[in-house]
């Protein structure tokens, strides 16, 4: 299929960022979903003091289910066939495209109903679906307003959200039949979703979903939503297609209990989201009567393969990492130019793909490292460790570049105290010509990226070596200096409304 | 106690005075400190840059140096946040098992600043004095790496004849991030120009932090604009006293 | 369906075991740490919790006595006439004058569309959450009857209502096991995709009433 939607960036990052950023209706959006979440996830967050506990949980849940997945599969696809459904491996999405479209081609649909599922968006189904003539149509809101304007999704948890309300209401307006004079609102857009979805659920025969979690023990299939299209999807049609990717298996039905814990706080910063649907196979006289899971791989062994990359497959595609990431913040989703955008994305995508795609491995390096990730993953993810990681893996595949050059170079100068102190002296005459007042405002090549917004302090006159070498010998065994305990010292700070100073006593306007 | 200093790469190469303030400081506490002349970097740079055999040697170097030090302080979150996060993780991926065992041992004995002070000595009031109005920016490795939580703050609310103001969005990183802030420069520069927005809000004349690797970055932000503010390392504030007043 | 209309994937499947069994070859498991668990709450507090929790979704919250059921049937019903009852709802508990549909034989799509409103019973209650489980027993009938009509008014014993999710799934791992499937309920249909605004009630029911019965 195209290189441009599903896994392959069309650019390296730091291009396609670089587009991104200037786009004050993107950032003043991103500014304001992420910085709302974010505040509404710590809140809820914060209700559960064993929180710590359930994370640490989550992630050993999921590595257990991995360390056994292949006998997790198995069971999964016996306990599915148990209860009347069928079970596909797909080992690409090229395999799994093919399976979708031939049970909709058995049944003879032209038209099926979607359930949000990012792993559909991986494979690029409605592409393959649309040119065999089935046209599959997005039932959540936010998919349908991507769908409806020929864009792609930008975020895990609300895909459109580099669109704003008056972009929706023209495309509503345009796009949706009887509609035309739709306020901005949000209710009355989502209304007119309503109105237009309605029939679709109640006479389309077919319809595909993706999997939060799948139980191997019983062959249970969870979809976790919001607005009762997954309900529909998944209860009034006949048929029923399901893709999940193999990482998504759980042992028993207990293992649930934690996910339906984290997941929520997590992604939309809710005790609960609204509509969790469970069920196994085909219930008889309830719901469709054939049931398809598919197991996609789609390079999900190649991440489990690597020791320390495996991590990555506990992913419960929160979304979480996306609302505190700076980067994600500036740049957007479609910076990432997969369907994985966000840290997650910068870690799953080079890995889904190998390491040696040129513009994925760049990736690893769209982040400052600083944390934030780690730190509200539900699942214990060390993000930026895996980053730091896979950016080794990317440079191994690129061969002896110029700045691997110039990294053989500062290892070489830095190997001896020595070497390294003649290397700044070398520097501090080099530097001269460009010094202009008391900064170097402008540097030469790969460098030149830093003096695009930032001066450089030039290099000292004298170097701390010269100053401890120079020094009188100091007394020895001065005594301590403090002379005033802290409860007699100046007035604590004040506490300001979830400030930086969080947690300290009061005080006046200084802290 | 005798205390190693492990001065960083960055503060040998430009920040000398924040390593003659963290010895003065410390000596003024009655410590004795160390300054070991083979040292050179942590290695930090090589790997986060994605060149592990090149960190490799550099961390194996680091060990060489201090591992007989009692104490090592390094006035740099970040590259203390390197020794205890990432070395052990480093020598995993290099499958050393020798290496791996020589880092657990060492880490524990490395600390920032801040909690050297504050978590390790028990000090939070160090006699000094600042006439200045100052904000400060919490660095991501020290808040979330080493987590060093309010030590910084401890240390810098009992400085005399300071005003410290707070920050709007302290917590979010100035978009640094070693070499990221050269390969992808657009969305740093983003970052750093919320950063610096803030920091120009507080009115104050002077930005401080535990790392001189963000604060040669905002520093250089604030310098290219104009701004009036300039960066001061939180060590050379803690050194200062009525009788002497550093940067 | 007869037979399987569709090529084996067995070439593909042995792949992907063999890909995957070569990918943990060597991978060690840790056993599991305990389920973290909240300090349990007196009974009271946790039906207040639940009362918190519903109400902070924008759904409608009555605590009634056993023989106060019918009226606050009535009321939560408000002008709703033509409603869905499933087979195992107790007829005592609904209001005299209901055009009643139920679902035997079983009512198409279209019938249920035309439903104003389904009455149904739960299996379990999640306070800390506000979470209602179906798991479609006969007083909660199939998951179409809850999904389509605009008002679902659900009626919960208030010895169902548990405090912890981990409680819940215990209580409904016996339907699970059995095959049925299960719907969680937190609150009506809503939506955020729109400038992260919430908007109560979309595809599935948009009210939701739930009358707590002691």
């Amino acid at each position: 299929m195209s290189d441009h939607g599903g896994l392959h960036p069309a650019q390296p990052f730091p291009e396609a960022a670089r587009e991104q950023v200037v786009r004050a209706q993107l950032r003043a959006n991103l500014r304001k979903v992420t910085h709302t979440i974010r505040e509404k996830r710590a809140n809820v967050v914060g209700e559960l003091p064993q929180w710590e506990q359930l994370r640490t949980l989550g992630a050993a849940t999921k590595d257990a289910s991995l360390a056994n997945l292949s006998d997790r599969l198995l069971q999964l696809e016996q306990s599915v066939k148990a209860r009347g459904g069928h079970v596909h491996w797909a080992r690409d999405a090229q395999e799994a495209r093919e399976i979708v479209a031939r049970i909709a081609a058995a049944h003879g649909a032209r038209e099926l109903i979607k359930v949000k599922s990012i792993t559909s968006d991986e494979i690029e189904l409605n592409r393959a679906l649309e040119e065999r003539g089935i046209h599959a149509i997005e039932t959540d809101l936010a998919e349908l307003i991507v769908q409806l304007s020929h864009d792609r999704p930008s975020h895990i948890l609300v895909p459109a959200i580099h669109r704003n309300r008056a972009e929706i209401q023209a495309l509503f307006n345009a796009e949706l039949p009887g509609e035309g004079e739709l306020p901005d609102d949000p209710a009355a857009l989502a209304a007119a979703a309503r109105r237009y979805l309605r029939h679709k659920f109640l006479t389309t025969k077919m319809a595909v979903s993706g999997a939060n979690f799948a139980i191997a023990e019983t062959g249970t299939v969870c979809v976790v939503e919001s607005e009762g299209n997954g309900r529909m999807c998944v209860t009034l049609p006949e048929v029923l297609v399901s893709i999940m990717g193999i990482e998504k298996v759980l042992e028993t039905w207990e293992d649930i209990s934690v996910f339906m814990e984290l997941l929520p706080r997590s992604s939309t910063a809710e005790r609960m989201n609204p509509y969790n649907s469970f069920w196994s196979g085909v219930t008889p006289g309830d719901g469709p009567q054939e049931f398809h899971l598919v197991l996609l791989d789609n390079g999900r062994t190649n991440v489990l393969a690597d020791d320390f990359g495996r991590q990555t497959l506990r992913c419960i595609r929160c979304s979480a990492c996306l609302n505190v990431c700076p980067v994600y913040e500036r740049a957007g989703g479609h910076a990432y130019g997969s369907v994985y955008p966000g840290p997650i994305g910068a870690i799953l995508t080079p890995q889904l793909l190998g390491m040696h795609d040129k513009n994925a491995n760049t990736l690893p390096g769209a982040s400052s490292l600083c944390g934030a990730c780690y730190d509200v993953c539900p699942v214990k993810i060390n993000i930026p460790q895996v980053l730091i990681y896979l950016r080794s893996e990317a440079n191994l595949q690129k061969g002896l570049t110029a700045e691997a050059l110039a990294m053989k170079g500062m290892k070489f100068v830095m190997s001896e105290g020595w070497r390294f102190e003649g290397a700044l002296e070398l520097a501090r005459v080099g530097q001269g010509p460009l010094v202009h007042g008391d900064a170097i405002t402008s540097l030469p090549g790969p460098l030149a990226g830093w003096t695009q917004v930032r001066d450089l302090k030039p290099f000292p006159k004298e170097g701390f070596r010269d100053w401890w070498r120079n020094r009188p010998a100091p007394v020895d065994a001065a005594p301590p200096a403090i002379v005033q305990k802290a409860e007699e010292g100046p007035v604590p700070p004040q506490k300001k409304e979830g400030g930086q100073f969080d947690a300290e006593p009061p005080r006046e306007d200084t802290l | 106690m005798h205390i190693d200093l492990f001065l960083t790469c960055v503060n040998d190469a430009l920040f000398p005075a924040t390593g003659q303030a963290t010895v003065r400081l410390l000596e003024r506490l009655g410590h004795r400190v160390n300054f070991n002349p083979a040292q050179t970097c942590c290695g930090q740079m090589h790997l986060n840059t994605g060149y592990r055999e090149d960190a490799l040697h550099l961390i194996r170097k680091f060990v060489r140096d201090f591992r007989d030090s009692e104490v090592v302080v390094t006035p740099s979150g970040s590259c203390a946040a390197m020794v205890r996060e990432l070395y052990p993780e480093a020598a995993q991926w290099a499958g050393d098992d020798e290496l791996l065992r020589d880092v657990e041992a060492l880490a524990p004995r490395v600390f920032e600043l801040s909690e050297l002070l504050v978590n390790k000595l028990g000090v939070t009031d160090v006699g000094a004095y600042y006439p200045h109005r100052v904000t400060y920016h919490p660095t991501c490795h020290a808040m979330r790496a080493l987590r060093v939580g309010d030590a910084p703050l401890q240390l810098l609310r009992n400085v005399r004849g300071m005003t410290l103001v707070e920050l709007e969005g302290a917590n979010e990183c100035c978009g640094f991030g070693g070499t990221f802030a050269v390969k992808n420069p657009d969305v740093s520069a983003a970052m750093l120009t919320d950063k610096a927005r803030h920091i120009m809000n507080t009115g104050a004349e002077a930005c401080t932090a535990g790392d001189n690797s963000c604060l040669l970055h905002i520093g250089g932000g604030l310098h290219r604009l104009r701004s009036g503010t300039r960066t001061v390392h939180l060590a050379e504030i803690l050194a200062s006293t009525e009788e002497e007043v550093f940067a | 369906m007869t037979a399987e209309p569709f090529p084996s994937t067995a070439e593909a499947k042995l792949e992907l075991l063999t890909r995957i069994n070569r990918a943990i070859a060597g991978a060690e498991q840790q056993p599991l740490p305990p389920y973290p668990v909240s300090a349990p709450l007196s009974r009271e507090a946790v039906l207040h919790q639940f009362e918190d929790r519903i109400l902070d979704y924008k759904a409608a919250f009555t605590r009634v006595l056993a023989g106060e059921i019918v009226g606050a049937v009535a009321a939560a019903l408000g002008g709703a006439r033509r409603v869905i009852v499933p087979p195992g709802l107790a007829a005592a508990w609904l209001p005299a004058g209901l055009d009643m549909l139920r679902d035997d034989p079983p009512l198409s799509h279209a019938d249920l569309d035309r439903a104003e409103a389904v009455v149904t019973g739960c299996a379990v209650a999640v306070s800390e959450t506000g979470t209602i489980i179906l798991d479609h027993g006969p007083d909660q009938g199939r998951r179409a009857l809850s999904l389509i009509p605009d008002l679902h008014v659900c009626l919960v014993r208030g010895d169902q209502v548990v405090q912890t999710v981990r409680q819940a799934v215990d209580t409904v791992a016996a339907s699970v096991r059995a095959g049925r499937p299960l719907t969680w309920l937190s609150g009506g249909s809503a939506t955020s995709d729109i400038e992260l605004v919430r908007v109560e009630g979309v595809h599935g029911p948009r009210h939701l009433h739930v009358i707590v019965v002691e």
